[in-house]
């Protein structure tokens, strides 16, 4: 089970938190001008690092709010949460 | 309850099991309902909270409180729930008035409201878990530390306990208040009375 470190509530266990997937995905700024491929590709596709990867929690049985979490995808060391926003925890490369 | 129909009382979600109920004075861990308090949850934005907060603060008359805290020690009192999220509490029958109190206090007496009141007094029941072996029944299920170290008198959290999204309140050194949605009423306090065989 992760201890996951809720910006608002602090650290808490795993249940109480849905998954958002990767984090900083921005929306397409000119959205008119995107294909089917390039919708397929902002839609469905998504960063799979061996390592660090920031991705978005939500604190669904707490403050039901969202913030980014930096975890390691191999060892699931989580280096810090912040709010959206905010600058995330610096990790080694 | 303003809507009792003639001749039938309001009963609560767990009124049935209120004879399985231990409250025996002294007891190891007690347990008893109360029903049908008046809830209202007030959402505030950081601006609204620094502007009307205080104003809803001195309505309730025990201040707001701050993040992971509760305030006041009868009624009302007041529970954070998330940033800018609350949830005031008052005895049975006072809805009407307590949300009224709170919209005036976020400013609809001056014609428009900052932020929302909303009366939410049939969403949730209130436990009441206490006695010196309270802490331990609620280790059985609960993912919170509950230890002295890390939560205290004065604290509350909204978190699971039993599979059942509660607001935990500690009220004192050994007293807890579970505020749980009414269909998961009769779960929780089932799963409570088997926790608690040990103690009682
Ligand atoms: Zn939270």
């Amino acid at each position: 089970m992760l201890l996951i470190p809720c910006p608002w509530c602090g650290d808490r266990d795993e249940v109480e938190f849905h998954y958002g997937g990767q984090a900083h995905v921005a929306y397409p700024s000119d959205p008119d001008a995107l294909d089917d491929a390039a919708w397929a590709d902002y839609v469905f596709m998504r960063d799979n690092p061996k390592g660090w990867f920031r991705e978005r929690w939500t604190h669904t049985a707490g403050c039901r709010r969202w913030f980014n979490v930096v975890r390691h995808t191999v060892t699931y060391e989580i280096a810090g949460s912040y709010r959206p926003g905010d600058v995330p925890p610096k990790v080694a490369s | 309850m303003t809507a009792m129909a003639e001749g039938s009382a309001p009963r609560s979600a767990v009124a049935h099991l209120a004879p399985d109920l231990p409250d025996r004075p002294g007891g190891a861990v007690r347990l008893r309902e109360v029903a049908f308090p008046a809830q209202v949850e007030l959402r505030l934005d950081d601006e609204d909270a620094t502007a009307f907060g205080p104003r809803a603060g001195q309505f309730l008359c025990c201040g707001m409180p701050a993040p992971g805290h509760a305030a006041g020690a009868g009624d009302p009192y007041v529970l954070w729930l998330g940033p800018g999220w609350y949830l005031a509490v008052d005895r049975p029958g006072s809805a009407y008035g307590l949300l009224a109190g709170l919209r005036d206090a976020l400013g609809a007496d001056c014609g428009g409201m900052c932020g929302s009141a909303v009366d939410v007094s049939a969403a949730r029941t209130v436990l009441e878990l206490s006695g010196p072996s309270a802490r331990a029944v609620l280790a059985h299920g609960c993912l919170l530390d509950l230890h002295p170290r890390t939560f205290g008198p004065g604290r509350c959290a909204q978190t699971v306990l039993a599979q059942a999204q509660v607001v935990l309140h500690q009220t004192g050194a050994a007293d807890y208040r579970l505020l749980v949605r009414t269909s998961y009423a009769d779960h929780l306090v089932r799963w409570l009375l088997d926790a608690m065989t040990e103690y009682v």
